[in-house]
């Protein structure tokens, strides 16, 4: 037994390892923020924070407008999130526990699109977003990602695992279709919900290529964009306010992640098991 | 949705029941339905359509194959593929073996505070791509990045990342290699956890090594997990944008574009809508052909 637990060191030393290199470039950028300019490329790096992360916040503040990209980030991720959430129960419950024509023809047709690259509908989303008015608008950001192809399956799957049952008994005592999807469907599927929102919110947040080309004006900027725009910048050097940008954008889903652990790891892996 | 009342107080029983079978399952889907129609299945369409066009605007006319046929004589568009072709065939293999050695160690019973290793690894998953990109942009500085600092730490000699066409490819490689194998070992080890304890006893009593037991049971127990990650990573990969445009901006001298960087340089910086459009079209055959091949050669073995 004993020894048992000795040779188990050499590996639990070896994860602890792997495990720096995960986290370590976390721990380098948080006391990157808070040090100057001057002090980032030092070596040996600092190991502890410096007093300089109202500064570098400043600076940011000065060149990006923050409070309104993080605001403009912050409304689109949690819109799109919600919506798509409704989205996907709707028409999961649909799919999963009534019976009409065209049902798998329309699933089919959901799933078919999982397969065609994002990139195939940036053109035709820029022409319609540019006839509609929209470009360089939060509904040209939100709209595209309402329907969400794989949080319909994911809804779908979970569904089809409650019984038909519980959803009569609640019909039987005279409760309408509203009231039982709201008393009886969202309480159970509680969890599932709160994984898929986790896995929608984390991709809207970082979702980059599309607010990339459908946004015009810095005051529209989602993080994302303002912080490569900002790196991009050959003029900028303000390596102060462009890492403050990066911590900002990384260290609140970092946050909501160790808060959330659950809900996260299995709203990334619902794909991987489900599928 | 909320017209639940029955147009009739006799018909209380029997309405309902009619009304649940033909006109709410349509209500429940019209949300979907419709953006799907709107955002996905027109775009999709209108792509297509628009490959075969040039010009942009009112000026837009019928081209017949001619954007195909440019793409197939473009020297940067096979630039892109080799690109994204090499970041691929390097990538893929290099974080799925670590990420399944990573597994096996957190999920070994010798092995401590593994819940915590666990949490540790999946992290850089939920970080955004530009954040990444910027984060390494400043680690893999040349002269002062923390990255060569520990090489030469180690005695090795720092390496230009970002400013050699092979070592900035490289660089993409290990952003992208940070940042998701935890995620794919996290994946693993759900599927090395569902293994039955007993499957392995039964071998040990039979006489198996641990090699044996390793491809024996743990491989094809993990086969459908492993073709999700090679397929999801592959179909990833060949999608590539975020890093390189953040990272090296597709250089130095086109060392780092990818087929969608050229993409969007195409659509976006010259407004050439046919020419992307052929390029996505291109894009998605390549995704499907490549992904069919993995399938079939991984999946039907055990059937």
């Amino acid at each position: 037994m004993n020894l048992k637990k000795l040779r188990g060191w050499p590996l639990t030393f070896l994860l602890a390892a792997v495990t720096g290199l995960s986290v370590g470039p976390f721990y380098w950028l948080i006391m990157a923020v808070t040090r100057k300019d001057t002090e980032i490329f030092d070596w040996p790096p600092k190991l502890l924070p410096g007093g300089h992360l109202g500064d570098n916040l400043h600076r940011l503040d000065q060149k990006v407008g923050l409070l309104r990209v993080l605001g403009n980030t912050l409304l689109v991720a949690g819109v799109q999130t919600l919506g798509a959430l409704v989205v996907a129960l709707l028409a999961g419950y649909a799919f999963a526990k009534f019976r009409f024509r065209g049902r798998t023809l329309l699933f089919g047709l959901l799933l078919s699109t999982l397969v065609v690259p994002e990139q195939v509908m940036l053109v035709p989303l820029f022409k319609m977003m540019m006839s509609f008015g929209l470009l360089d608008s939060y509904q040209a950001l939100i709209l595209p990602g309402l329907c969400v192809p794989f949080a319909i399956f994911l809804m779908r799957q979970s569904l089809s695992s409650l019984p038909d049952e519980l959803l009569d008994a609640a019909r039987v005592d005279g409760a309408g279709e509203f009231r039982v999807l709201w008393s009886v469907v969202v309480p159970v599927m509680r969890p599932v919900m709160a994984a898929l929102a986790i896995f929608l919110f984390l991709g809207s947040w970082n979702q980059f290529v599309w607010p990339l080309i459908a946004l015009r004006s810095p005051e529209m900027h989602t993080l994302p964009v303002a912080l490569a725009t900002l790196h991009g910048n050959q003029s900028t050097t303000d390596y102060g306010a462009i890492l403050s940008g990066t911590a900002l954008s990384t260290l609140p889903m970092m946050v909501l992640f160790l808060v959330l652990q659950r809900q996260f790891i299995s709203g990334l892996l619902a794909g991987a098991t489900k599928g | 949705m909320t017209a639940t009342a029955p147009p009739a107080a006799l018909a209380r029983k029997t309405a309902p029941a009619r009304w649940r079978r033909t006109a709410l399952p349509y209500l429940l889907l019209a949300p979907a339905l419709i953006t799907f129609g709107v955002f996905k299945a027109y775009p999709i369409v209108d792509s297509l359509l628009l490959s075969f066009t040039t010009g942009s605007g009112s000026a837009t006319r019928s081209a017949g194959m001619a954007n195909y046929r440019r793409l197939l004589d473009d020297p940067l568009f096979w630039t892109a593929l080799r690109n994204t072709g090499e970041i691929l065939v390097v990538q893929v293999p290099l974080m799925l073996g670590l990420a399944l050695l990573m597994a096996i160690g957190i999920n070994s019973a010798l092995v401590r505070w593994r819940a915590v290793w666990r949490l540790g690894v999946f992290m850089p998953s939920v970080t955004g791509l530009v954040a990444t990109g910027v984060m390494f942009s400043f680690l893999l500085n040349t002269d002062n990045g923390a990255v060569n600092r520990v090489l030469e730490a180690v005695g090795l000699s720092g390496v230009d990342w970002l400013g050699q066409p092979f070592w900035a490819r490289m660089a993409v490689v290990l952003v992208l290699t940070w940042h998701y194998t935890g995620y794919n070992a996290v994946i693993y080890l759900a599927g090395l956890q569902s293994i039955p304890r007993e499957l392995y006893e039964a071998a040990m009593v039979d006489g198996a090594g641990p090699i044996r037991r390793f491809t024996a049971i743990t491989v094809p127990a993990l086969r459908p997990v492993l073709l999700f990650t090679v397929v999801l990573s592959t179909i990833g990969t060949l999608q590539l944008f975020d890093e390189p445009y953040v990272l090296t901006g597709g250089g130095p001298d086109n060392a780092t574009l990818t087929v969608s960087m050229y993409l969007y340089q195409n659509g976006f910086r010259y407004f050439d809508f046919g020419y992307a459009s052929a390029i996505a079209y291109a894009l998605t055959l390549l995704v499907s052909v490549l992904g069919a091949v993995q399938m079939r050669l991984m999946g039907e073995k055990d059937r």
